[in-house]
């Protein structure tokens, strides 16, 4: 057993810093750091995929003929975690790391050649409709129905929490095409052009103050049968196989850690009167680093597993639920540590185009709305108690 | 970067595993826990012959070189038994303060003796007024003309009873009274002043308090040259927290399995505790606190050869950690067993006890929640 990285790992690991030296900008650095939404917008993630695409690192996960860089699992971690440390820009993972392994899984050649280069190169950027006012953990109750008419189906419905869908040209839906015995049934995955006619989109404001999610309204809407991925039906298979590429990612403590060092650096800064002094604070940034630390062991442990070809299995479903927990008690700290500063509430986005000087030093800027959005943590990507069903299941057979 | 356990590792694990399932069951844990020596001589032999006591031993000293990964995974299948063997006292402490302190000759004449069964040992350092503050010593050590005298009491030393000989830490005085440094010095069992009180311990095996009495040793008792060992047992202490940490994730293990068993098995309003969600959810973050566990001993044991404060952090944030998830999958299992949980006809109430004893041991959560910080801003200010 051993903690560090060999030889060729820590080559890897200087072409990281390298390229991520020579590209990321001053600019990206400050418009991520004062981001207090889960993804970047746009204009700076897409600025760094493209410079990834570049480099031939648009696709961590994806297979080599498909534009894989064939990176080791330890390799995989490195990247992540440089550029936790850098503080690259957050890239909306929709596309990358959600649609892109469902196409390469289960589309269609044309589909495959169609799409995987424009995910890549960030020509298209995308949206997920999956929940409904409806449906939320319970998601193969969903509604919105996509009957046959010819070579189109036409969708009627409605998808919420569309993460950036006011930003994307592309959707990627579960849709109802009929109905089965079981409401898993008859579901079917589907790819829709966001300027198709019929589609409009009612922006929803997050606590924090952030327009990142969104309601989705489905008039009419005429999609070629030609967009839909695998076969009709079995769009439940494919849409779980992605919730397992979302909850499985599984190199999360890496930003974490990121996060409370930004908190503890603002604990020892004057600007809070110095709120590491106080005993109470001083423990609570080690318990939450220590448990960073059994995070990232559990992460490395499933990685040294994937790189013998185990199946890490259930597990993802932990690391979800303390990734969501630990994040959200990162943020509970700094809205502890700020103090009176807690009170000022900014209105204005993006945070670092404000055209006016802010009630706070803008180091605290991000703190409550973090805080306040990251309640959203162990909500989405299925909820804390939906993960806890999943671990008594499949780790306990209960 | 590799968390894979060798094929040397899995094997070691597979036959402490299968020995300790053959080995320790009800009646025999029942049987040791009224035994004036609280562990079987005869388990002794046979983990020497095994070669668990030659382990982490140096080669050159009859060992086999192992580390501190290796005498996690001994621990961990320790645990699921409750083993109460000395091997903490004898081969984590003990053992390893005369390999890191010792002259050549000293080793010599300890160490395979170790290795091969005929030498129990125990560390005495612990002091009332300390705390878990391992730099505070107020047992004196006096240069006479032979040699040393001591003075002084300990408290809580595992094992002290069965051992053969106890490493005594003590404040070393010269003529200008005490001189800050702090020595350990090799008590034989029988030496004349020592007088062991031994009690049980809470959770299986048995501890005991020391005084000394103006205890006369020779000048070769002290280990080494005579530097200051406060290190050497900072660094043992860490490396014990990392291995008594994976011990008790073979306890929590246990426990989580039994209790789950159990409310598979068990029925009230017409169906199993286990179709309950607030149960299922219950024991959902039982197995998740195991697995935490399980990564911070596996962490702890990993960083138990780095620097002094990166080796600490690691001990600390494990001992604070593992011992908050020991109280409360220890507590949780009583919970979902029912009143039977607090009685002494089912084992949970003594694996719980062991690990309630873990969470005591070298300090609580608390405490190493406050030393991982200090440490912190030690590091920080460095």
């Amino acid at each position: 057993m051993d903690l560090s990285f060999n030889a060729e790992e820590r080559a890897f690991q200087d072409e990281v810093r390298n390229f991520i030296a020579k590209n990321l900008t001053d600019e990206m650095k400050r418009a991520t750091a004062l981001t207090p939404s889960v993804f970047s917008d746009p204009d700076v993630g897409m600025a760094w995929q493209r410079a990834l695409h570049k480099q031939g690192w648009g696709a961590p996960g994806w297979p080599v003929e498909h534009g894989g860089p064939d990176w080791t699992p330890a390799q995989r971690w490195i990247f992540e975690t440089e550029c936790a440390r850098a503080g690259v820009p957050n890239v909306n993972v929709m596309g990358v790391k959600m649609v892109g392994p469902v196409i390469i899984g289960f589309g269609s050649p044309e589909q495959k050649n169609f799409y995987l280069p424009r995910i890549l190169s960030g020509e298209d950027y995308w949206c997920q409709g999956y929940s409904e006012p409806g449906s939320g953990s319970d998601l193969s109750s969903l509604k919105t129905r996509a009957v046959r008419d010819g070579d189109d189906y036409i969708i009627n419905g409605t998808k919420i929490w569309t993460t950036h869908a006011h930003h994307a040209n592309r959707m990627f839906a579960l849709v109802r095409t009929s109905d089965g015995p079981r409401q898993q049934d008859g579901i079917s995955f589907i790819l829709i052009d966001m300027k198709t006619p019929g589609i409009t989109t009612r922006p929803i404001l997050t606590i924090g103050g952030d327009h990142e999610v969104n309601q989705v309204f489905f008039d009419d809407v005429r999609v070629p049968v030609a967009n839909r991925v695998g076969e009709e039906g079995k769009g439940w298979t494919y849409g779980k196989y992605l919730l397992e590429f979302e909850r499985g990612a599984g190199i999360a403590s890496a930003k974490l850690r990121e996060g409370l060092r930004a908190i503890a650096d603002l604990a020892e800064s004057d600007l809070t009167g110095r709120a590491i002094d106080s005993p109470d604070i001083a423990t609570r940034i080690s318990e939450v680093e220590v448990d960073i630390d059994a995070l990232e062991m559990t992460e490395l442990r499933v990685l040294s597993a994937l790189q013998t070809g185990q199946n890490p299995g259930a597990v993802s479903s932990i690391l979800k639920l303390r990734n969501s927990e630990i994040r959200q008690a990162v943020t509970r700290l700094g809205a502890d540590v700020i103090g009176h500063d807690a009170l000022a509430v900014e209105p204005m986005r993006p945070l670092y185009k404000l055209n006016h000087e802010p009630a706070t030093p803008e180091e605290m800027l991000t703190v409550m709305p973090e805080y306040l959005n990251g309640r959203a943590y162990t909500i989405f990507g299925g909820t804390s108690e939906i993960q806890r069903d999943i671990i008594a299941k499949m780790m306990l057979g209960i | 970067m590799d968390l894979n356990l060798s094929d040397e590792q899995k094997l070691l694990r597979e036959s402490a595993e299968r020995f300790v399932a053959e080995s320790y069951d009800a009646a025999h844990r029942r049987k040791m826990a009224n035994d004036p020596l609280g562990f079987s001589p005869a388990v002794w032999k046979q983990f020497a012959e095994l070669g668990w006591l030659a382990l982490p031993l140096p080669e050159e000293f009859g060992g086999l070189g192992g580390g501190a990964v290796d005498v996690g995974i001994l621990m961990e299948a320790f645990g699921r038994g409750l083993v109460s063997e000395p091997y903490v006292a004898t081969v984590v402490l003990g053992a390893a303060l005369i390999d890191r302190c010792g002259t050549t000759e000293q080793k010599q004449a300890s160490l395979p003796k170790v290795a091969d069964g005929s030498l129990k040992l125990a560390l005495a350092h612990s002091e009332r007024a300390a705390r878990f503050d391992l730099a505070k010593v107020a047992t004196s050590a006096n240069k006479t003309a032979q040699g040393w005298r001591l003075a002084g009491s300990k408290i809580a030393v595992l094992d002290g009873h069965a051992a053969d000989e106890i490493i005594v830490s003590a404040l070393m005085h010269d003529h200008h009274g005490p001189s800050g440094r702090i020595g350990l010095f090799a008590v034989p069992a029988t030496a004349p002043g020592l007088a062991i009180s031994d009690y049980a311990r809470l959770g299986g095996g048995r501890a005991c308090n020391i005084e000394l009495s103006d205890v006369n040793l020779p000048q070769d008792a002290l280990l080494g040259d005579g530097s200051d060992s406060l290190p050497a047992i900072e660094w043992a202490v860490d490396r014990a927290m990392a291995a008594l940490g994976a011990e008790a994730v073979g306890i929590m293990q246990t426990l989580l399995d039994t209790t789950l068993e159990y409310t598979k098995i068990r029925k009230q309003f017409g169906r199993t505790l286990s179709a309950n969600q607030v149960i299922r959810h219950r024991l959902a973050d039982m197995a998740m606190q195991v697995d935490e566990s399980r990564s911070m001993a596996l962490r702890a044991a990993l960083k138990a050869d780095s620097p002094p404060v990166e080796r600490a952090r690691a001990a600390s944030g494990a001992k604070a950690k593992i011992g908050r998830c020991a109280r409360f999958v220890g507590e949780q299992s009583i919970q979902l067993h029912g009143g039977m949980g607090v009685t002494e006809e089912l084992e949970v109430g003594a694996y719980f006890k062991r690990l309630v004893a873990f969470d005591t041991l070298f300090g609580g959560s608390a405490h190493h929640y406050g030393r991982h910080a200090e440490l912190s801003r030690r590091a920080a200010s460095a």
